[in-house]
């Protein structure tokens, strides 16, 4: 049976790299799976560890961090900042149960749009073979006994 | 209700004027004609948009940057009230300036302004309407959430260097030079040659008005040389870049010459008394010779040559020495080493130009095979009067002089295989040549191969029409194949060209002896990594990419880094001349403000929350943070900080706060983003 699970990724994006490679691939008309919601950050090493968990908890499937290859930084070093956060996140969502696939750390230069495409399609793939990560059930371990009144605006 | 969102709801402790307001958002959808109205149902999001909370009122309209759509928003903001406001469109790197300019215009701080970009990101990367549109509502949710947050900010100054560094020597980059020189701005001028020039100085004629190129090229050589405004660097590249506009830190290695250039007066005779003879790749293009000490051609500039190191006699095997003992003046210096030298900026120009495609690339053209094929840039250095054969159009063996000669255009251009684009220059080069052909060479017949006659310019189609009436044969066809395996009499000992000439349906053979391939312009090979040095975009051809195609040519998306000439794209000279100087003018429009308006994005420290642990002393690159000692606590400097926000995310006692990106602005964002994805409200059972 085809799978037809569209995954949420919530992709933090540097200002100086991986946005305009964003643009890039836009702009070259490549199109890929718009499944990648972008949230635009200066560096990212902005990206607090709380900021992926907030997105997984609230509903997205996986995170996508993108910035400037090493070495080429907007401001030096930031995203090996960013890399060696994310090395000690990874440890911390892996006792979560959360899939490595999950959250990643992609580098892409203003001029890889093309790269930045494939990194989304792929990681797209990767959470559809998953399935959507539930937070409840996989990080809480809570089973849902009863359905609610739908109260909230939720889904409207 | 997560704890982010009570936290969030909640206000910030820091709140500015306007955040305690009841917020009052404005969302703009923009159709941009049908860059985004094919793909995404803008109606349908801004009518949606205008259910949402927070906002007063959402509107579609066909080009939100028009004046129509700016005063749209500038009356809304008036008689509405709004404190807030979103346009979704396209990306903030293009328009997000226009917007912010259009609510000051209306009184509004222009950082309560939020763009979502749903064009670059959205309609432009897919085709699926349904969910183009559900990603659009997303974002314009995340940035509604997120600008109810966003609080005024004021904007930074900084001083703007009057100092520009420009990179390349060619014809952009001498001119760019030049400009500015005489605008009174100092310029350092750095060539990754022994010599400024560029391309253009290998070159004998200019079309359409067949100048001779030294004649014109060479007095702004020398200009550039002795202007008291310019420091000339050339056999020097650039190695680092650091800082922002205005203010940049730029290393630069100035490679050995191993010759002393306060003593060497530039006589050449340690070039004449060079015994090592190599085949010239560089300036030549392979079909001449240089020394080990060389100058790339007489009129040089700086006049002093070079020494080869990897060629030299005396640095391979220890011996030789020759240039040592006739120089007049001792200005050999074998222990001369690489110096590296710091320069302080205040904008950069890149002028780095192209590389001509590899014509091996194509084998059935046979270049590299057949010896009497030639590429474009070879006959150029062969009509050259100072190039190799002195100005002769001469086989390869030297002496014979062609009878027929054949110029294929498009090699390696306007080909998928290859590249797409027309290399824009080839066309009337080609014609040029068939001009010069004729001219040094009464009697020889020459036939152009050609898919189209580009002759868009100021008399380019008189000079077509010029070449024309001279005799030239020119033969609608791609050219297939270049052999020479002869298929009948007449054929024997001649390059056959394999063509189909397209006017009249027929395939032809047209027997030549000398055979010119116009290589197309390519972005140079290093393109990417010069890119990314300088911290600008370039395509997938390896081309800078200008800020806007059509209005922003020369200015790329880095704040003051600029482009010109064909580094850019394919260019022949006037436009590479043009956009030199179009930099230029850029750069002293930006010196004469001598101040220049930065993003308020700056990280600062809420004193009474600091512990003083300093983790963040350390992560901040700049050095911006601070310690002070007698209080315990972490200070930011401003004036140092560049918003990079490494520390904001560090701070274990959150005290750190980044402006324009606060961490409930992100949170309130990525709960936007979200909004539909939330799992459905159920009852949940705890774990046993």
């Amino acid at each position: 049976m085809e799978n037809h699970f569209q995954p949420i990724i919530v992709g933090f994006l540097c200002n100086w790299c991986s946005y305009r490679a964003a643009d890039l691939a836009g702009t070259a008309r490549i199109h890929y799976a718009p499944t990648m919601r972008p949230i635009r950050v200066m560096c990212t090493a902005r990206v607090e560890p709380e900021f992926v968990l907030k997105a997984l908890r609230e509903g997205a499937d996986g995170v996508l961090i993108a910035g400037c290859h090493p070495g080429e930084c907007h401001y030096v070093e930031g995203n090996i900042k960013a890399l060696r956060r994310f090395t000690l996140l990874k440890a911390l969502l892996r006792q979560f149960g959360i899939e490595e696939a999950r959250v990643q750390l992609v580098w892409a230069a203003a001029s890889e749009g093309k790269q930045l495409a494939e990194a989304v399609d792929r990681m797209t793939e990767e959470l559809r073979a998953l399935g959507p990560l539930r937070w409840r059930e996989t990080v809480l371990g809570e089973q849902p006994v009863a359905r609610r009144m739908a109260e909230a605006e939720v889904g409207g | 209700m997560s704890p982010e969102h009570a936290d969030r709801t909640r206000g910030s402790p820091h709140g500015a004027p306007g955040a305690e307001q009841e917020p009052r958002v404005g969302v703009y959808v923009c159709h941009c004609g049908h860059n985004i109205a094919n793909t995404v149902a803008v109606d349908e999001v801004a009518e949606w948009a205008g259910g949402q909370a927070h906002v007063t009122v959402a509107r579609d309209y066909k080009f939100m940057c028009s004046s129509l759509g700016q005063e749209l928003i500038e009356q809304d903001i008036k008689e509405r009230g709004l404190n807030r406001v979103v346009v979704a469109a396209c990306s903030p790197h293009m328009h997000e300036k226009t917007f912010r300019n259009t609510c000051q215009r209306a009184g509004l701080n222009p950082f309560l302004f939020e763009m979502a970009n749903i064009r670059e990101l959205g309609s432009w990367a897919t085709d699926d309407r349904e969910a183009a549109t559900q990603k659009a509502k997303a974002q314009v949710k995340g940035a509604v959430e997120r600008a109810v947050l966003q609080r005024p900010l004021d904007p930074l100054y900084v001083d703007i260097n009057p100092n520009t560094l420009v990179v390349g020597g060619g014809i952009a980059g001498l001119t760019a030079a030049l400009e500015l020189a005489n605008a009174g701005y100092h310029v350092y001028l750095v060539e990754r040659d022994s010599s400024i020039g560029g391309h253009m100085a290998k070159l004998d004629k200019t079309f359409p008005t067949l100048d001779c190129a030294a004649c014109i090229l060479t007095p702004k050589m020398v200009d550039a040389e002795n202007h008291p405004n310019i420091t000339l660097m050339t056999w020097s590249e650039v190695l680092s870049v650091h800082g922002y506009v205005g203010n940049f830190s730029v290393r630069v290695r100035k490679r050995a010459r191993f010759i002393n250039e306060e003593l060497c007066t530039g006589c050449g005779t340690c070039v004449e008394k060079c015994p090592v003879r190599i085949i010239d790749q560089n300036f030549e293009v392979g079909l001449g010779y240089r020394k080990a000490v060389y100058r790339n051609f007489p009129q040089a500039i700086p006049k002093y040559p070079v020494i080869d190191p990897d060629n030299c006699t005396f640095f391979q095997r220890g011996k030789c020495r020759a240039c040592e003992i006739v120089c007049p003046t001792d200005a050999i210096d074998f222990k001369q080493k690489d110096e590296i030298v710091d320069l302080e900026i205040g904008n950069i120009i890149l002028a780095t130009g192209y590389e001509q495609f590899d014509a091996r690339t194509i084998p059935q053209y046979g270049y590299g095979r057949l010896a009497n094929v030639f590429t474009s840039m070879e006959f150029e250095r062969m009509v050259n009067a100072a190039g190799p054969t002195a100005g002769r159009v001469v086989l390869r063996d030297g002496v014979t002089a062609p009878k027929r000669v054949g110029i294929i255009h498009c090699v390696g251009s306007r080909d998928k295989k290859y590249h797409e684009y027309c290399s824009r220059a080839c066309c009337m080069a080609a014609l040029k040549f068939a001009h010069l052909v004729h001219e040094r060479v009464p009697e020889a017949e020459v036939f152009n191969f050609y898919i189209d006659i580009r002759a868009a310019g100021k008399h380019y189609e008189e000079f077509y029409h010029r070449v024309l009436s001279e005799g030239a044969h020119l033969i609608r066809g791609r050219v297939a194949e270049v052999t020479d395996a002869a298929r009948g009499p007449g054929e024997e000992g001649q390059l056959i060209i394999q063509v189909e000439d397209t006017l009249i349906g027929k395939q032809r053979r047209i027997p030549v002896d000398m055979v010119i391939l116009m290589a197309g312009m390519e972005a140079r090979k290093d393109a990417r990594q010069v890119a990314n040095l300088f911290g600008l975009g370039c395509d997938f051809e390896g081309w800078f990419t200008e800020r806007h195609a059509k209005l922003d040519p020369v200015v790329t998306m880095t704040e003051g880094i600029l482009i010109a000439g064909a580094c850019q794209g394919p260019k022949a000279i006037p436009e590479s001349v043009a956009q030199g100087s179009a930099a230029a003018a850029r750069v002293a429009g930006m010196i004469g403000q001598r101040t220049m308006k930065m993003e308020p994005v700056r990280a600062s420290i809420d004193a009474d929350s600091c512990s003083g642990c300093r983790i963040c002393n350390n992560l901040c690159p700049y050095h911006a943070i601070v310690y002070h000692e007698d209080r315990r606590v972490s200070e930011v400097l401003t004036a140092l900080c560049q918003g990079c926000g490494a520390c904001v995310a560090a701070c274990p006692s959150a005290a750190i706060s980044g402006a324009h990106f606060t961490r409930d602005q992100v949170m309130a964002q990525i709960e936007g983003i979200l909004w539909d994805a939330r799992q459905p409200e159920v009852l949940w059972l705890e774990p046993a």
